[in-house]
């Protein structure tokens, strides 16, 4: 791979979401841990735009790091102590089985075209505007279909919870 | 790269300089210039902000520190720089001492796409508006971790209500962004005001400017939202615990919010550098950005100086129950009768180029529309208020009866 922006890029971005990954397992302090899976987080946003993909990255940073500080708010209320954990994880061996087996399917799934080909030159020159995002979504040739059945599927959650918490009197 | 390189950079290479060196060194004072109005900005603001309380409140205010009192923030920034830095045995090190930088930064990188001339911003970003609100869930997540690593439970329960805070009134704010992009068909900002050269947006959609500007004073935490740092109840709130120039970059990054907030509205709904005789020269186009974020960012302290505190209820229900609802079906109006509009040939469908003669009808259908939910919305608040005087008048005849001897 030759030095250049992108692949300097990459290494960075690749530094943040793994390092922010092992981050979050490793640490013993809950509020550490949420402050870790949002620097992952913000890697993966950074590939995003790597991929000339900036809605997704505006997106991933908006929902998720955006969603992180309420993810804090319910850890604190919840928990008896966040930062001194003392609870140990106990099934590691079904764990560390589970995640090699899903790292091999990957390892081979790059390396072998058992998904289907591809190649190293999938991206276009073209880049998709937000535009296109846009119509692709409500296009019956694009992704109409999930993204209405995505769409049902969050109303009748949010109903649900909201008739799950309404006050029977009220 | 050639095409990358135009003004400064072409100077530079004409000189004889590398190309690569040339355009590196003008986009770096590209970045300077960007980042660094902010930061010379906010010293100004704080002594205007004080200025302008202190005459709503009938005091004179800062006038010994230089003419006018205008060097007093710099005296102050001096004595809180100068201050023992100090922090808690019991904080989480770390977090407590990058939180401040965090806020600031939320702040300051919302410069980044702030188009001040037609030719001058930093960057063009096809999400301008998105990156607006992305950006401002970092400061949520800096007074969160601020309030947390104090390990202070009045700096813990202020952060609680930032959240709550912040999290609800961006919903509105989002909806009421949606207004403008629906309108100028983009997300970028400089599309947006190119946009508006035919007619403003506050004309075409009022009430998303209203809703925004509610959400946005709210998003600030000032009054009547700032029940985050209730003296009363929290002692300070979440930057307890803060002292120096770590509790000076909170400071600074509120007062910075504001006027950033001033000038987003400007370009959003005001058309920005739009004005008489901006093609004339950029200085002239950031002078009427300039004004116009200055007159709202002047409304802003006017209504933070005049309006009492709100408690947590009034305002959860002031959002969940008006302000969302409100936006929503504000959206779907807009939304329809542009499109409605378009289809019957009377809105352009290319706004950018149209002129104030094509966009009339749209105008004036969306103005009456505006006015009728307006109205409506009058009806409601009016039937709410008649209901909630004539409850307190039957639980409490006492406090009513008060009530109205004070009115008197």
């Amino acid at each position: 791979m030759e030095l250049n922006a992108i692949s300097i890029g990459f290494v960075v971005f690749a530094i943040f979401t793994l390092g922010g990954a092992l981050g979050v397992v490793t640490t013993r302090n809950l509020f550490q841990g949420t402050i870790w899976l949002m620097v992952s987080l913000f890697g993966v946003a950074g590939y995003f735009v790597l991929l000339s993909a900036p809605f997704l990255a505006a997106v991933q940073i908006l929902v998720y790091i955006g969603a992180i500080a309420i993810l804090i708010t319910f850890a604190v209320m919840l928990t008896r102590s966040i930062a001194r954990i003392k609870e140990r994880y106990i099934r590691t061996l079904p764990s560390f089985i589970v995640s090699l087996a899903l790292f091999l399917i990957l390892l081979l799934g790059v390396a072998i075209p058992i998904f289907g080909a591809h190649s190293p030159e999938s991206i276009p020159d073209y880049v998709a505007s937000t535009r296109d995002l846009g119509a692709a979504l409500v296009d019956e040739n694009g992704y109409v279909v999930p993204f209405l059945l995505a769409s049902v599927l969050l109303t009748a959650a949010m109903i649900g919870a909201i008739f799950i918490a309404r006050d029977e009197n009220a | 790269m050639e095409e990358f390189c135009t003004g400064l950079c072409s100077i530079l290479a004409e000189t004889g300089a590398d190309p690569g060196l040339a355009l590196f060194l003008s986009l770096l004072v590209g970045v300077l210039l960007v980042s660094g109005v902010p930061l010379i900005t906010v010293i100004l603001l704080i002594w205007i902000e004080r200025k302008v309380a202190a005459r709503i409140q009938d005091r004179i205010g800062p006038n010994r520190v230089g003419p006018v009192g205008l060097l007093q923030t710099i005296a102050d920034m001096i004595k809180l720089l100068s201050k023992e830095d100090i922090t808690p045995t019991a904080a989480d090190r770390v977090l407590y001492n990058a939180a401040p930088l965090v806020s600031f930064a939320s702040v300051v990188l919302l410069w980044a796409v702030i188009p001040f001339t037609p030719f001058h911003y930093g960057v063009d970003l096809e999400i301008g508006a998105l990156y607006f609100v992305a950006i401002a869930s970092f400061g949520t997540l800096a007074i969160m971790a601020a309030g947390w690593a104090s390990n202070n439970k009045y700096a813990l329960l202020g952060a609680f209500r930032v959240v709550a805070l912040l999290v609800s009134y961006e919903v509105p704010l989002v909806f009421a962004l949606l207004a403008p992009v629906l309108l100028a068909g983009s997300m970028s900002l400089v599309d947006i005001v190119n946009a508006q050269n035919g007619m403003w947006f506050v004309v075409l959609s009022p009430l998303a400017f209203v809703i925004f500007y509610i959400s946005s004073q709210a998003e600030t935490g000032r009054a009547p939202f700032d029940l985050i740092e209730a003296e009363s109840e929290l002692v300070a709130g979440f930057n307890i615990e803060y002292s120096g120039m770590k509790f000076g970059m909170f400071f600074a990054a509120e007062f910075l919010h504001v006027f950033t907030n001033g000038i987003i509205m400007a370009i959003l709904f005001f058309g920005g550098w739009m004005g008489p005789l901006y093609y004339e020269s950029p200085l002239i186009a950031f002078a009427w950005l300039g004004a116009k974020g200055g007159l709202i960012y002047f409304t802003t302290l006017w209504l933070r100086n005049t309006v009492p505190r709100l408690r947590i209820d009034q305002i959860m229900a002031f959002n969940w129950k008006f302000l969302v609802p409100l936006s929503i079906a504000n959206l779907i109006v807009v939304s329809f009768v542009l499109k409605v509009m378009q289809e019957l040939q009377l809105a352009p469908r290319d706004i950018l180029s149209a002129g104030f003669g094509d966009l009339l009808p749209t105008t004036i259908i969306l103005l009456l529309f505006n006015g009728a939910m307006i109205l409506y919305l009058l009806g409601i608040l009016r039937k709410r208020g008649r209901e909630a005087r004539r409850e307190s008048q039957e639980t409490r005849p006492e406090f009513a009866q008060t009530a109205t001897v004070a009115g008197h």
